[in-house]
C-alpha cells in the first residue's frame, strides 16, 4: 500500500515549501462603477432573480438596522448585522436549490430571509415568543427552519462543519441531487472541527460547499491574529478539495464561484471551498465595540467596497433598476419591520409546559415531576414568576 | 439458540440494524475492512458496501460531527469511537450538539437516530488511556442516553433498542467482558427496553446495583454474602440515563440497604445521584446509610489495577458493613 501523495519527483538538496508556494487569485466580476471586468464570465442571471437578490439585500439592511436600535432600546436582548456581507450570503444562497440544505454560523440571516422567512418569523424569534419556531429557547438570531432547509443556528463556533459533511453525505445516500453548503467566518476555520469537516469531506466524497466569509475580524481578532498561512483558501488544497477564492463583496463572483460550486459537487460528489473575502462593516454583535480595535478610516474605506451598492449600481447599468427606485422598498420594510415587532413582542412567551418538551421525544417521568414542582412552586409565588404564573 | 461472545452479540445487532433500516450507516476508526479494532464491525463492509459501512479519517470530533449532519437528515448513524478514552474530543459535538439538536429547534431538527457506541472499562492492563469509565460525564447531559449492558444477550437486546431509539444514545461497551461474556443469544431480532432496570436476583437483606462489567463482580459478591447469610437482591441498572428510580426504589423499599458499585472514581460518580435519590424516595425505609464502592478518585493505574478496582471483596466488605451498621 503506497502513501497516497499527488506525485513522486524527488530532490537532493533541502528546499522547503512556503505560504506563497501555491498562487491564489481572486475571482472578480463586478468593477466599483457597477461594470462587469473585461471578459468576465457573468453567473447565470435574468431580471427576476436579480430583483429578489437585491430585494433581500435591502430588507436584510432594513432589519439590521431596526433590529440593532431595538436592541439599543432595551426592546431584544442581543443582536448581529450581516452589513458588508450581503454579497456572500446572498450571492451564495442564490446560485442554490431550495432543497439544498443550509448550516449556517450566525451571520447569515440574509439566507434565510432569501429562502422564504417572513418577518413575522424573524421578529417571533427574537422575541422569543409563543410563535416562535424554536419555541423561545434561544438568543435573538439563532434562526432555524425546516421547511426551507434551514438549520437552526448553535452558538458553538465550526460545529456545523463535520455536521455539513454529515448532510451532503446523506443528501448522495439518498440519491437526492442536492448538496449541503456550510458557513463559517475564518475564526471558526481555527477550531478543529474545521479541519475534522474538511477533511472528511474529501475522504468520503461528501457533496457540500464550505463557505468561509473571510470578514476580517474574530470580534476583535484581525487575521493576522488568526493565522500565518494563505488565507483559508490554502487549506482547502490541502484537503486535496476543489478551492476558489472571490471577492466576498462582488455579488457576481459570489454567484459565479458557488454555482459552478454546486454544479462539481453534484457531478463528481466532492466538496469545495469556497473562501470570499469581505468585511464586517458592523460590530461583531451589539455587546461589541469595534472602536476598541480597528479605526474609522479603516471602516470608511471598506465603507466605499459596499456590497449591495456595488450590486445596486450593475442593476443601474443592466436597466433593471433606476437610481431612486429602491427607496420605496426601503420604507415599505421599515414600515414592516415596525408594525412586526410591535406585534412580536406583545405576544406571551410560550408556556411553561414547553420547558420539559423536546429534551427527549417523549418527556421522562422525571423530567414531568420535576415540571409539576416547578409549577406548585409557581403557583405560590405567582409575583415572582410573572410570565408563568396564572397561564394554566 | 447459538452461544456466542459479546462481541458476536454486537455483531448480529449491528447486521440486523443495517438489514432492517437502509438508512443506517456504520463508521468510525478502522471500522471497514478491518472490522473494528476489537473486530466488532467484523464483515459489515462486505455484506453492506463501502458506502454504508466505513473507515472515517481519524478524528473523533469529525466522527461525531458527521454523525449529527447524517442525523438531522433523517440518517441512521451508528458511529463507533474506538476507545472511550478517546471521545473527550467528540464531547462539544455530543453533549453540545447531539444533546440540544431537538431541544434548541423546537423540534425543526433533531438527531435522534445517533448511537454512539464506545468500549469502556477497566481490567485490561491497558492504563488509564484504555480502562475509563466516563459515563457520568454524559449523565449530566440532558438529552443524551446512556446504556450500559452486562453480557452478550443484553448487549444485543440494548444495542438494537438503542440504535431504534429516537433519541442520541451513548453506548458503552464493557470491552474487558467483549470475548469473555459467553451465552447464549437468540439468532433473531429482539430489543431490551431502554430506561429499565433488571433485578437479577431477587433477594430480602440488601439491595446490590451495578452495571455493565460490575455485574459479575456484584453477583460474586453476593455469592460470598449469601455464604454468610445475607441474603442480596441484584440490580443490573442497565440504562444510566433516563434511569429506572422506580425498580431501584422499590428494592431499598424492601431491603432497607443499597450498595452501589461502579468503575468509575468515586467522586461526581452516577452512583452519587442514585445515593441522593434514594435517599429522598426511602428516607424512612433506610436501615444504614447508602454505601458507594467505586473506583479511586485517581486516575486509572496500569499496575495497581487490581487494588484500584472495586471488586467482589470490597463490595463483599460493603454488604457486610451496611449489615452491621
Amino acid at each position: 500500500m503506497s502513501n497516497a501523495t499527488s506525485n513522486t519527483e524527488t530532490v537532493h538538496r533541502v528546499s522547503f515549501l512556503d505560504k506563497d508556494s501555491l498562487s491564489i487569485p481572486i475571482l472578480k466580476i463586478l468593477q466599483a462603477d457597477g461594470t462587469t471586468f473585461e471578459n468576465a464570465v457573468l453567473p447565470v442571471i435574468d431580471q427576476d432573480l436579480a430583483a429578489k437578490i437585491y430585494d433581500t439585500c435591502v430588507f436584510t439592511r432594513v432589519l439590521d438596522e431596526r433590529m440593532l436600535a431595538a436592541q439599543r432600546q432595551g426592546r431584544i436582548s442581543f443582536y448581529m448585522t450581516c452589513t458588508g456581507e450581503e454579497a456572500a450570503v446572498v450571492g451564495s444562497v442564490a446560485a442554490l436549490d431550495q432543497d439544498d440544505v443550509i448550516l449556517a454560523q450566525y451571520r447569515e440571516h440574509a439566507a434565510i430571509r432569501y429562502r422564504g422567512f417572513t418577518t413575522e418569523q424573524f421578529m417571533n424569534q427574537m422575541f422569543s415568543n409563543e410563535k416562535d419556531l424554536g419555541k423561545g429557547r434561544q438568543m435573538p438570531i439563532h434562526y432555524g427552519c425546516e421547511a426551507l432547509n434551514y438549520q437552526t443556528i448553535s452558538s458553538p463556533l465550526a460545529t456545523q462543519i463535520p455536521q455539513a459533511t454529515g448532510v451532503g453525505y446523506s443528501l448522495k445516500m439518498q440519491g437526492k441531487r442536492n448538496v449541503a453548503i456550510c458557513y463559517f467566518g475564518e475564526g471558526a476555520a481555527s477550531e478543529g472541527d474545521f479541519h475534522a469537516g474538511l477533511n472528511m469531506a474529501a475522504v468520503l466524497n461528501s457533496p457540500t460547499i464550505f463557505f468561509c466569509r473571510n470578514n476580517g475580524y474574530a470580534i476583535s481578532t484581525p487575521t493576522n491574529e488568526q493565522f500565518a498561512g494563505n488565507g483559508i483558501a490554502s487549506r482547502g488544497v490541502g484537503y486535496g478539495m476543489h478551492t476558489i477564492r472571490v471577492d466576498g463583496n462582488d455579488m457576481l463572483a459570489v454567484m459565479a464561484a458557488t454555482q459552478q460550486a454546486r454544479a462539481y459537487a453534484l457531478e463528481h460528489n466532492k466538496p469545495v471551498l469556497i473562501e470570499a473575502m469581505t468585511y464586517r462593516l458592523g460590530a461583531h454583535s451589539s455587546s461589541d465595540d469595534p472602536s476598541g480595535y480597528r479605526s474609522k478610516d479603516e471602516e470608511a474605506k471598506w465603507q466605499q467596497h459596499d456590497p449591495v451598492k456595488r450590486f445596486k449600481l450593475w442593476l443601474i447599468n443592466k436597466g433593471w433598476l433606476a437610481e431612486n427606485d429602491d427607496a420605496a422598498l426601503y420604507e415599505k420594510y421599515r414600515e414592516e419591520v415596525l408594525a412586526a415587532v410591535k406585534v412580536a413582542e406583545k405576544l406571551p412567551a410560550p408556556k411553561i409546559d414547553e420547558i420539559i418538551e423536546d429534551v427527549f421525544d417523549e418527556p421522562t417521568p422525571r423530567l414531568k415531576q420535576q415540571l409539576t414542582e416547578l409549577k406548585q412552586h409557581i403557583k405560590k409565588y405567582p409575583d415572582s414568576y410573572p410570565r408563568s404564573a396564572g397561564r394554566d | 439458540m447459538a452461544k456466542i461472545n459479546m462481541l458476536q452479540a454486537i455483531n448480529d445487532a449491528l447486521t440486523i440494524a443495517m438489514e432492517t433500516d437502509d438508512k443506517a450507516v456504520i463508521f468510525g476508526e478502522d471500522v471497514g475492512h478491518f472490522g473494528g479494532v476489537f473486530r466488532a464491525t467484523s464483515g459489515l463492509q462486505d455484506k453492506f458496501g463501502r458506502d454504508r459501512c466505513f473507515n472515517t479519517p481519524l478524528t473523533e470530533q469529525g466522527i461525531a460531527g458527521f454523525a449529527n449532519g447524517l442525523a438531522s437528515n433523517g440518517m441512521t448513524a451508528i458511529a463507533e469511537i474506538q476507545f472511550a478514552d478517546y471521545i473527550f474530543p467528540a464531547f462539544d459535538q455530543i453533549v453540545n450538539e447531539s444533546a440540544k439538536f431537538r431541544y434548541r429547534s423546537g423540534n425543526e431538527f433533531e438527531v435522534g437516530g445517533i448511537t454512539y457506541r464506545t468500549p469502556y472499562g477497566g481490567g485490561i492492563a491497558g492504563g488509564h488511556y484504555h480502562s475509563q469509565s466516563p459515563e457520568a460525564y454524559f449523565t449530566q447531559t440532558p438529552g443524551l442516553k446512556v446504556v450500559v449492558p452486562r453480557n452478550a444477550y443484553q448487549a444485543k437486546g440494548l444495542l438494537l433498542a438503542s440504535i431504534r431509539d429516537k433519541n442520541p444514545v451513548v453506548f458503552f461497551e464493557p470491552k474487558r467482558l467483549y470475548r469473555a461474556s459467553v451465552g447464549e443469544v437468540p439468532d433473531e431480532a429482539y430489543e431490551i427496553e431502554l430506561g429499565k432496570a433488571e433485578v437479577v436476583q431477587q433477594g430480602t437483606d440488601i439491595t446490590v446495583l451495578a452495571w455493565g462489567a460490575q455485574m459479575e463482580i456484584v453477583e460474586e459478591a453476593a455469592k460470598m454474602a449469601a455464604k454468610k447469610g445475607i441474603s442480596c437482591e441484584v440490580i443490573d441498572l442497565r440504562t444510566l440515563a433516563p434511569w429506572d428510580v422506580d425498580t431501584v426504589a422499590a428494592s431499598v423499599k424492601k431491603t432497607g440497604r443499597l450498595v452501589i458499585n461502579h468503575e468509575a472514581p468515586l467522586t461526581g460518580g452516577f452512583a452519587g445521584e442514585i445515593a441522593a435519590t434514594i435517599q429522598q424516595e426511602c428516607f424512612l425505609y433506610l436501615e444504614s446509610p447508602i454505601s458507594r464502592v467505586c473506583g479511586l478518585d485517581t486516575p486509572y493505574p496500569l499496575i495497581h489495577e487490581k487494588e484500584y478496582m472495586p471488586d467482589a471483596l470490597k463490595t463483599f466488605e460493603a454488604i457486610k458493613a451496611s449489615m452491621k451498621y
